[in-house]
């Protein structure tokens, strides 16, 4: 295949190297902040847990995962919507991240990923005692 | 008969198809229901063998006791309800809100010759599957020589 078939968007490295080897999507995500952690969910259909790879790199967090579907033997595509086999996406983390307490849950098909703020970088709230 | 192995021919296969249709249809106004491709939800791939005809609607987040499937002369419909996880006050700052919430409902037009008592449905990760079969008189029968 001469063409590659990703989509990148900001925030999204995929290198060409592995663009080349296996037709990779980006996965669409929800993404939020609280006073104590980043929430993300991700929506990886057909990714079952042994397949899925979170890492931390330094300051990029990936999310991989390869689809497998269950397919009759001598099954012919007729339509396809879905077409890559490969979901990554890559987040540049800030410091105030605590990535050694990261927890991942994928149920249905969807990753939510819970990345708490560092102790010090939470906000306090000082009471002010009355006089 | 199943394989769980990861069909990466068959994803070759439904890519291949897809460069066809796009380059077949590129520069051809699209249906203005199905401009947005993209956004569609849930995606579905279909394919075929010769006593069935296979459908993937990919409806992550969903519950499966929840989906609504119907199938009546030869019309496939899926319809549910997503719900967005993002909590709906100030204390939150949203970074991004990409993923689909809200009611859904998707409407395919398959062969007639289905057989809508023949219908088997799987779920996993996220996937459901329908196996629907054809009616049988009208599968490919072959026909022996004595």
């Amino acid at each position: 295949m001469a063409e590659t078939n990703v989509t990148t968007r900001p925030g999204t490295n995929v290198t060409a190297q592995e663009a080349q080897r296996v037709p990779t999507a980006v996965p669409r995500v929800d993404i939020i902040e609280d006073q104590t952690s980043i929430t993300l969910w991700a929506d990886l259909p057909g990714v079952s847990r042994d397949s899925l790879e979170i890492k931390v790199e330094g300051d990029t967090l990936t999310i991989e995962g390869n689809v497998s579907l269950p397919v009759s033997e001598g099954m012919e595509p007729i339509y396809a919507e879905i077409r890559a086999p490969r979901y990554a996406r890559s987040f540049t983390l800030s410091r105030d991240l605590d990535t050694a307490g990261i927890q991942a849950k994928l149920n249905q098909g969807v990753l939510e990923l819970r990345i708490p703020k560092h102790q010090q970088a939470q906000p306090k709230r000082i009471t002010v005692q009355a006089g | 008969m199943v394989t769980t192995l990861f069909p990466t021919n068959l994803f070759e296969e439904f890519d291949r198809l897809q460069r066809e249709l796009d380059r077949l249809w590129s520069g051809w106004p699209a249906a203005i229901r199905e401009v947005a491709l993209d956004t569609v939800y849930p995606a579905i791939n279909i394919g075929r063998t010769p006593e069935a005809v296979e459908v993937y609607a990919f409806v992550p987040g969903v519950d499966p006791a929840k989906l609504e499937v119907t199938l009546e002369q030869g019309v496939l419909t899926i319809a549910g309800e997503r719900s967005s996880p993002i909590p709906e006050n100030d204390q939150v700052t949203v970074y991004a809100n990409e993923r689909f919430a809200g009611k859904f409902r998707r409407t395919i037009s398959l062969s007639e010759d289905l057989d809508p008592d023949k219908v088997e449905a799987t779920y996993r990760d996220g996937v459901l599957r329908l196996r629907i079969a054809r009616k049988a008189h009208l599968q490919p029968r072959r026909i022996e020589i004595k």
